[in-house]
């Protein structure tokens, strides 16, 4: 690591004991940092010096390091994940910031996600809307026959591409209203696309928006910030779709 | 009822009934063109318009309703929203929305208050009775000279010309919007439909805001 050149930052870090205390921004030195330091590397550089120096770490949210689980969680100079196109905060490198940039880190801001401690928020908030209908009821039993349902190759790659979601909650984070409608969307128009869904769909997109609510999600007002933050491209194209599938509930 | 308490079936309610409306200021513009054909144009439009009796109080009372609807589930849904996102973030850094995304209830409460201006200025006649009386040499009520005589007073004319600024803020983004909520919508079509709301604002603006614009300038004679 030596040979290459480091950089120091400054941080400006929101920290906040628990769920219930008040929490306050906190200013802190990056020191020895390189371009090739992911950020959340960044951030346990940081976090050895802090323990060194005998003071509480900054606490976030983290597990596979790798872009997919939809762990980390962290608003970056006001943008969820830090602004680079498809990219959570833990594929976000050091080599976007220049030496002796100031950086701000907030946690996701939703009355619907509330804060645990400094950057980590409980988002099962999204876990209770997937239980309201984000799954198709079938029998189980033995492996059904591949070919059994033809499905047409346009609506597996539609539907796919609805579930790159990671449930990270970027597009709550991200939405001017705190609307959770990209991750409810992702989930409705995934499940709509398949023969296996088609079923339940109209109980569907009533149950999950009725749950989306009463999580205390705001209301959609088409401001397309959530398609902008979110690290894994999701298109407010599937917005459209559920409020599609909306309009045939009612008529059933 | 479900359409009520849903937060889609709401934004719907939301959509149609501002769509409608979009569609009446589409047409009341047509209508308020006629005044560069002429001072007879416009009269006679005006004539025929009152002359169609009960029928005017049916579409009153329907653009009263769309109008009602629009506003209530507005302000009730950006309360709800302020609810659901009670702390702000110290840095914030938009990358899609935008100003006219973000002051819809601004640029909506404006113009509400514009149209009840709107309406006791030219419909009720009662903020300048004195040039709001007229009588045109065939006998019809002067439309012409109110709304001359109105522009020409360069504070009615900027209350106006103002009006137009906010109704094409909020037209720039709630045309687009309308088919996003119907459902009308992919990501191939979510640029053209942008786009073509953006015009349809652009339009609306440039259209209004020239009728005061040239009689206070004095190219169009009172």
């Amino acid at each position: 690591m030596s040979d290459h050149k480091t950089m120091t930052l400054t941080l400006i870090v929101w920290r906040q004991k628990g769920p219930n205390a008040p929490g306050k921004f906190e200013t802190y030195t990056a020191k020895g940092i390189t371009e090739h330091h992911s950020f959340l590397e960044m951030l346990d550089v940081v976090n050895e010096d802090l323990i060194k120096s005998g003071k509480e770490p900054i606490v976030f949210d983290h597990d596979c390091r790798e872009g997919i689980c939809g762990m980390c969680s962290q608003v970056i100079n006001g943008v969820p994940h830090g602004g680079q196109e498809r990219t959570t905060v833990c594929q976000l490198h050091m080599r976007k910031f220049k030496d002796g940039d100031t950086i701000y880190i907030e946690p996701w801001r939703a009355k619907a996600f509330p804060i645990h401690k400094d950057l980590v928020v409980d988002r099962s908030a999204y876990d209770t809307i997937i239980q309201a209908g984000g799954y198709t009821s079938c029998h189980t039993g033995g492996v059904p026959d591949g070919n059994a349902v033809l499905i047409p190759k346009p609506d597996a790659d539609y539907a796919m591409d609805a579930a790159e979601c990671i449930g990270c909650g970027a597009c709550a984070a991200a939405c001017p209203n705190s609307s959770a409608m990209l991750f409810t969307s992702a989930k409705v128009a995934q499940l709509a696309a398949l023969p296996q869904g088609k079923a339940e769909a109209a109980e569907r997109v009533k149950n999950m928006l009725e749950t989306m609510q009463e999580c205390g999600f705001g209301n959609c007002s088409n401001h397309y910030e959530c398609q902008a933050a979110c690290p894994k491209g999701v298109n407010v194209k599937f917005i459209a779709k559920l409020n599609r599938e909306y309009l045939k509930s009612l008529a059933s | 009822m479900q359409l009520l308490k849903s937060t889609v079936g709401r934004k719907i309610l939301m959509a149609i009934t501002g769509q409608l409306m979009v569609l009446f200021v589409i047409v009341h513009l047509l209508g308020n063109s006629t005044i560069f054909v002429g001072a007879d144009w416009l009269n006679a439009y005006a004539k025929h318009l009152h002359d169609l009796g009960p029928f005017v109080w049916v579409f009153r009372l329907a653009m009263l309703t769309f109008f009602g609807v629009h506003v209530i589930f507005g302000t009730l849904l950006t309360l709800e929203n302020n609810t659901a996102n009670p702390q702000k973030y110290a840095v914030n850094n938009k990358l899609e929305a935008t100003f006219s995304s973000e002051n819809m209830i601004w640029t909506g409460l404006l113009m509400a208050a514009f149209v009840v201006y709107h309406l006791l200025h030219f419909t009720v006649r009662v903020t300048n009775p004195e040039i709001s009386q007229g009588i045109d040499a065939v006998g019809r009520f002067n439309v012409y000279a109110m709304v001359t005589g109105s522009f020409q007073q360069g504070i009615i004319a900027f209350i106006y010309i103002g009006a137009m600024i906010a109704l094409f803020l909020h037209l720039s983004h709630g045309v687009q919007s309308f088919f996003q909520t119907m459902g009308w919508n992919n990501a191939c079509t979510r640029p053209v439909i942008s786009t073509i709301g953006k015009v349809v604002a652009v339009v609306l603006l440039v259209g209004y805001a020239s009728i005061p614009l040239f009689i206070f300038t004095g190219i169009l004679k009172g």
